[in-house]
């Protein structure tokens, strides 16, 4: 019975308002379940499938990260070292790139391995420098020695765009697993991702949601014909109310800052949202890929979670983390 | 060697298939499961091999055997042990084809004996843009056996994970579309057309490359 007691310490060993916003979760998607089973049944005319597959892709990603954030801050950092090889592999597939450009793709793979050897080795101020300014200088020098100038500006952006969204914005969210204990963590600093997590698909879903039931006035018809007044209003106040509640819970903020953050995130998860829009649109494609079934690619259902990670982490480092 | 070669592709070619293409497969379920069938796929890459070796289910993957040129992938013994135990290849002597020998034996005698034979029409590696003149092997075996399906494959991006000539290969995201089988027409003019038409429709439903 050595296994019982081993899974049990495991479990002890995990700060317990972790276990119970993990259960939470599980409590939230096993209601989703049961309305899609229930629908189907309800209306037997009505295709529901896709809702079905979407909420079994929430179950592996909630497994995946669930899993990763108990076992600690290695496993969360090769979890999001591959979220972010994905991504970038989705947006480098994507994004108009020249013949001769292949080394700098493969550059661009060498970039984001050392920018997650930064996060494991715990050195934040490269983390900190090394894509805004060095790949940036970096990679647009070895695309000029290469000597293809037609077009050379344009893909130069689109490189520095993919590493500081795929790559840079999204390691933040595995950065804040190297938050030491000593900065008063109520859930552990697994709490802390958890909670961005949280947050931001609940934000995700909740203008999904909002946006279904109400939603009457587009916001940029142009970019994004789903997106409404109506959602982006609904999500932005439940979130922002979840934020409030739940965030002294699971993460050291309090007064001023909470109130930042509970105001700040939901707008940034929908800028993310409409931003990623607006490439996939330039592109010419509707998703990215099909790598999650019901969702699309992993930049789709990433997307906000690129610009929701860095501004999240820079404002618990203003307002409650010592280390950062 | 069968159960070496099995732990190979399920255990190397599919984790390596994934990371370097993301192996986005549409229409998977009309991959034919047993022999003898015939798939023909669009060649850019020798990822095209490593991508079809990969996406069939492991219950068909034994029988799975790439036509291949015996002038290229048997050109040293190391290479060509790996070819033949490994990739599992029907080697064709295609520098022979214009002599009158029979080229396509060794692919009739793994039709014969069950086996899923891929093909590559076009002969060659081509760009990865357009689909090249294809060949008329494919029409010749699919009369030769009339009652295997001819599947159509297009694989949309392995030119850019490994152009021809280029040594090491740069992830980039690929797709896979298999199309409905094609039954042998009776004549070989109308078959290969039938054949060209859907890889062509295939290609048009593909995600946009866009490099240049």
């Amino acid at each position: 019975m050595d296994i019982v007691a081993t899974v049990r310490a495991f479990f002890a060993a995990q700060p317990p308002v972790l276990l119970i916003g993990l259960a939470g979760v599980v409590a939230l998607l096993s209601v989703a379940g049961a309305i899609a089973t229930a629908l189907t049944a309800l209306r037997p005319g009505q295709d529901y499938r896709e809702l079905r597959q979407r909420i079994a892709s929430w179950w592996v990603m909630v497994a995946l990260l669930a899993g990763a954030l108990l076992l600690g801050w290695q496993a969360t950092v090769v979890v999001f070292a591959l979220i972010s090889f994905m991504a970038l592999r989705e947006f480098l597939s994507l994004a108009p790139i020249r013949k001769e450009d292949r080394p700098a793709i493969l550059a661009a793979y060498l970039a984001l391995t050392a920018a997650y050897g930064f996060i494991a080795a715990d050195r934040y101020m490269f983390y900190l420098v090394f894509i805004p300014v060095w790949t940036f200088l970096g990679l647009p020098f070895l695309m000029a020695m290469l000597g293809q100038t037609r077009g050379f500006l344009t893909t130069a952006a689109t490189f520095h765009w993919g590493l500081v969204t795929c790559v840079y914005n999204l390691g933040f969210a595995a950065f804040l697993m190297r938050t030491p204990n000593t900065d008063t963590l109520p859930a552990g600093a697994a709490g802390l991702v958890f909670f961005l997590l949280l947050v931001t698909e609940f934000n995700d879903v909740a203008q999904y949601v909002f946006g279904k039931l109400l939603g009457r006035h587009k916001i940029a018809p142009t970019v994004s014909p789903n997106k409404t007044w109506e959602g982006f209003l609904g999500g932005w106040l439940a979130t922002g109310l979840l934020i409030w509640f739940a965030g002294p819970v699971f993460t050291p903020l309090a007064g001023h800052g909470l109130l930042v953050v509970a105001m700040a995130l939901p707008v940034a998860g929908f800028a993310g949202d409409v931003t990623m829009s607006a490439v996939k649109r330039d592109i010419g494609v509707k998703d990215t890929s099909h790598a999650i079934p019901g969702h699309g690619g992993v930049l789709d259902r990433a997307d906000s979670l690129t610009f929701t990670a860095p501004l999240y982490f820079h404002l618990l480092a203003l307002f409650a983390l010592d280390k950062f | 060697m069968g159960w070496l070669r099995f732990l190979l592709l399920v255990l190397v070619a599919r984790p390596l298939a994934l990371f370097l293409t993301g192996a986005d497969v549409t229409g998977r379920e009309r991959l034919p499961l047993k022999g003898p069938a015939i798939v023909a796929a669009n060649h850019s890459s020798h990822v095209d091999t490593l991508l079809l070796l990969a996406i069939f289910p492991s219950r068909a993957v034994s029988r799975v055997r790439p036509v291949a040129a015996a002038d290229y992938f048997l050109r040293d013994p190391v290479i060509g042990w790996f070819s033949r135990h490994v990739i599992g290849i029907v080697p064709v002597a295609r520098l022979k084809a214009s002599s009158g020998e029979d080229v396509l034996a060794p692919a009739r005698a793994a039709l014969a004996a069950g086996d899923i034979v891929v093909v590559f029409p076009e002969g060659t590696r081509g760009d990865g843009d357009e689909l090249g003149q294809l060949k008329g092997g494919v029409a010749r075996l699919a009369e030769a056996f009339p009652e295997a399906p001819v599947t159509p494959v297009w694989i949309q991006g392995a030119g850019r994970v490994l152009p021809k000539g280029e040594a090491i290969p740069a992830p980039l995201n690929c797709a896979v579309l298999v199309g409905e089988p094609l039954i042998w027409t009776g004549d070989r003019p109308t078959f290969m057309a039938r054949l060209r038409e859907s890889l062509l429709a295939l290609k048009d439903e593909a995600p946009p490359l866009r490099w240049s």
